[in-house]
C-alpha cells in the first residue's frame, strides 16, 4: 500500500516537473536571452488554458482546440511583444517588473469580464479518461501519463532546437554575445520575438495540458509562476537544461513533502503537532531547498555561461 | 499645491521639493482629523490612516529600492509578519501593545535577517526572484497554520491595550499614532541616507565594486539595510493589525508586495517623501476606480504600463518637469 502510494505520489511530481519546465523554459530564455524579466509569463498559461476551454466548445475536438488555442496564444503573445516588451527591452528591471505587473493585474481581471469569474473546466478526451493499472490495485489516470510523456517530448524537442539547429545557435549565441550576434547581421529583433512567441507557447501548452485536471480560473497563473521561478532560479537563470533539472526536482519535493511530511513528522512527535506543522513545513520545502542552494550557489545549479 | 509652481520661482527648487513638499505633506495629514470633522466626512479620517500605515512600509521600501538599488518583491511579508505577531498574541490572550509591538517588529526583523543572509548573496534579477520566493513562503505558511485561522484569517478580539488602557480604541488616538509612526520612519530613514551608512549604502547601488575596494563590507550594509526595511513594515503590520482587527494570509500576498513597490514607482523613486505621495495616489486611484467598476484593475495595469512608458519618475518626476518648464518658459 505504502509503495504503491509512493509510486503514485512520484508520478505526481514528475507530472508537476514537467508542466513547471514547460512554463520556466520560456521564462529563462526570454531572460537568457533578453535581459528581460517577464511577470506576465503566467497569465500566457492561464489563457492557454481558458482559450482551449472556448475553442472546445466551439470545435468539440480537444486536439482542433489544442491546436487553436496555441496559435491564439502565439497571436496574443506577439501582439504583447509588439506593442509593450518591445519598448522595454533597454529599460531597468525595475521598469520591467512594474510594467509586467499591470499586465497580469490588466489580464487576470480581463479574462473575469470575457469569461466570468466562475471556475471553467475541460473535459479529458474520451481515448484517455480512464486510468492504467500499472500493478495490482495501483490504478493511475492516464491523461496525468499523456502529461508527463507530452512534458518529456516537448523538453526533448526544445533541446533538439537549440542544440542541433541554426535557430538553436542563434539563441545560444544571443544569449552569451548578444552584440555581437547583431553586429554580425543577424535581426536581433527578430529574434527577440521569435523566442517570445516560443516561450509564451510553451506556456500556453503547459495551460491546456493541465486544464482538464484543474480548475480554469483567473490568477491561475500566479501560483506556477512562482514556481516557475523557484525553477528557473535554481537551474540558473537562462539554462534550459538547469530549468529542466531544477523542474524536476522542484516538482518531486513539493508533491513528496505534501504528502508524507505529516507522516515523516508522526514518527518523531505526537500526530496532534505532526498534523499542525506538517503542511506548514511541507509547504516551506522548495523555499527553504531554494535558499540553501543559492546560499551555496548564488547563480544556481547550471549558471548560464557568460551571465 | 497649485501656488507651489509660483512660489518655486522664488525659492531654490531642490529646497521647495527636498524640504517644504515633505513638510507640507505632514501638516496636511496632521489636518486630516481636524478637516474630517469639519466635513463631517468620517470616512477621510479611516482612508488616510489607512493610507499612513502603508506608506510606512513604503517609505522603508523605497530606502531600500531607492537608494540601495535592491528590489524586493518581499515586503507585504513582513508586514504581514507583523500584524501576525499582533494576531497569533492575542489568540494566546495577550492584548497589550508594549509586548506585541515590540514582538511584530522583532518577528519582521528576525525573518529579514534570516531570509537577508541568503537573498543578499545573490544580485538583479536573482535578488527579485528569491525576495518574491520568501515572501510566497512566508504566505504559504500562514495559510497553512490551521490554529490561527489559516486560509480565513484571524479575527483579532479587540484593539490592542497600552499599559492597560484602551486608548487605540479612540480613532483620533490612533490615527496621531499611525501618523507619528509614519513621521517618525520618515525621520529616521532621512537621517539614514544622509548618515555615513547611507553613503555607503548608496554607493553599493552605484558601484559596489568601487565601495567594496574602499574597504567597506557591502554585505553587511546591506544586510542591515534590509532589516530595517523589515523592521519598519512590521512597524506598519502592528499597526494595520489593529487598524483591521483583523489578520489574514492576503496580507503577505506577491500581489500586495507588487503594489507597494508600485507605490513607490507612482510618488517617485528616491525621494522618501514620494513613497507617501505615491501611496496616497495608489488609494484614491483604487477608490475613484474602483467606484466605477468592479474589476478597477482592468483599467488600472495598463496605466502602469503607460507610466513606465511614459512618466518615468512617478508624480514628483512630473512636478519636477513642471518646474523645469515654466522656469525655463
Amino acid at each position: 500500500m505504502s509503495t504503491a502510494l509512493l509510486i503514485v505520489q512520484i508520478l505526481n511530481g514528475l507530472q508537476l516537473g514537467v508542466l513547471l519546465f514547460l512554463i520556466a523554459a520560456g521564462l529563462t530564455l526570454v531572460f537568457g536571452v533578453m535581459n528581460f524579466i517577464n511577470l506576465a509569463h503566467g497569465v500566457q498559461y492561464m489563457l492557454g488554458a481558458y482559450l482551449a476551454v472556448t475553442f472546445y466548445a466551439v470545435t468539440e475536438s480537444f486536439l482542433l482546440a489544442t491546436v487553436l488555442a496555441l496559435v491564439a496564444t502565439l497571436a496574443f503573445a506577439l501582439v504583447l511583444e509588439l506593442a509593450v516588451f518591445r519598448q522595454l527591452y533597454d529599460r531597468d528591471h525595475l521598469d520591467h517588473v512594474i510594467a509586467t505587473f499591470g499586465i497580469i493585474l490588466f489580464l487576470n481581471h480581463g479574462v473575469k469580464l470575457v469569461w466570468g469569474a466562475a471556475p471553467l473546466s475541460l473535459p479529458i478526451p474520451q481515448a484517455l479518461s480512464g486510468s492504467v493499472r500499472l500493478a495490482d490495485g495501483l490504478l493511475y489516470p492516464w491523461w496525468r501519463l499523456v502529461i508527463i510523456a507530452a512534458g518529456l517530448g516537448t523538453a526533448g524537442a526544445l533541446h533538439a532546437l537549440i542544440m542541433h539547429t541554426r535557430i538553436g545557435m542563434l539563441i545560444r549565441a544571443g544569449a552569451t554575445h548578444g552584440t555581437m550576434v547583431s553586429a554580425l547581421g543577424v535581426n536581433i529583433r527578430r529574434l527577440f520575438t521569435l523566442i517570445f512567441g516560443l516561450g509564451a507557447m510553451l506556456a500556453g501548452f503547459a495551460g491546456i495540458m493541465i486544464a482538464p485536471i484543474l480548475s480554469v480560473e483567473p490568477g491561475m497563473g500566479d501560483s506556477v509562476l512562482i514556481l516557475a521561478f523557484v525553477v528557473i532560479v535554481v537551474g540558473g537563470i537562462g539554462s534550459v537544461r538547469g530549468a529542466f533539472a531544477a523542474a524536476l526536482v522542484i516538482g518531486l519535493v513539493d508533491t513528496l513533502g505534501r504528502s508524507f511530511c505529516v507522516d515523516i513528522l508522526r514518527l518523531m512527535m505526537g500526530p496532534s503537532p505532526a498534523r499542525t506543522i506538517g503542511p506548514a513545513i511541507a509547504s516551506m520545502l522548495i523555499y527553504l531547498l531554494m535558499a540553501g542552494v543559492l546560499y551555496f550557489r548564488p547563480t544556481g545549479l547550471f549558471p548560464a555561461a557568460g551571465r | 499645491m497649485q501656488r507651489l509652481p509660483a512660489l518655486a520661482g522664488k525659492l531654490p527648487a531642490r529646497f521647495v521639493e527636498r524640504e517644504l513638499l515633505p513638510i507640507g505633506i505632514f501638516v496636511l495629514l496632521a489636518l486630516i482629523p481636524a478637516l474630517a470633522r469639519l466635513l463631517s466626512e468620517g470616512y477621510l479620517l479611516s482612508l488616510c490612516g489607512r493610507m499612513m500605515i502603508f506608506a510606512i512600509a513604503a517609505v522603508a521600501l523605497d530606502l531600500l529600492v531607492g537608494y540601495g538599488g535592491l528590489i524586493s518583491f518581499g515586503q507585504a511579508a513582513f508586514i504581514g509578519l507583523g500584524a501576525y505577531a499582533v494576531g497569533i498574541l492575542s489568540v494566546h490572550g495577550m492584548g497589550e501593545a508594549l509586548i506585541s509591538l515590540p514582538a511584530a517588529i522583532l518577528a519582521s526583523a528576525a525573518f529579514a535577517l534570516l531570509t537577508g543572509f541568503v537573498c543578499l548573496r545573490t544580485k538583479g534579477v536573482y535578488f527579485i526572484m528569491i525576495t518574491l520566493a520568501f515572501g510566497q513562503m512566508a504566505f504559504f505558511t500562514a495559510s497553512s497554520l490551521a490554529p490561527y485561522g489559516g486560509d480565513d484569517g484571524l479575527t483579532i478580539a479587540a484593539r490592542n491595550t497600552v499599559a492597560g488602557t484602551a486608548v487605540l480604541r479612540g480613532e483620533h488616538l490612533f490615527y496621531y499614532l499611525a501618523f507619528a509612526c509614519l513621521l517618525g520612519t520618515y525621520v529616521l530613514c532621512r537621517v539614514l541616507v544622509a548618515s555615513r551608512f547611507g553613503r555607503v549604502f548608496r554607493g553599493a547601488k552605484e558601484n559596489a565594486l568601487r565601495v567594496e575596494t574602499v574597504g567597506f563590507d557591502v554585505f553587511r550594509f546591506q544586510l542591515v539595510g534590509y532589516v530595517i526595511t523589515g523592521a519598519l513594515a512590521g512597524l506598519s503590520g502592528f499597526l494595520l493589525a489593529n487598524a483591521t482587527e483583523f489578520v489574514s494570509p492576503a496580507y503577505m500576498s506577491w500581489q500586495r508586495s507588487g503594489e507597494l513597490i508600485v507605490m513607490v514607482i507612482l510618488g517617485g523613486l528616491g525621494s522618501l517623501h514620494g513613497a507617501i505621495l505615491g501611496t496616497a495616489c495608489y488609494l484614491l486611484l483604487e477608490q475613484w476606480l474602483s467606484g466605477l467598476t468592479e474589476n478597477w484593475k482592468v483599467i488600472f495595469g495598463p496605466l502602469l504600463v503607460l507610466v513606465v512608458l511614459f512618466a518615468r519618475g512617478g508624480l514628483l518626476g512630473a512636478y519636477g518637469k513642471l518646474v523645469g518648464r515654466l522656469r525655463h518658459g
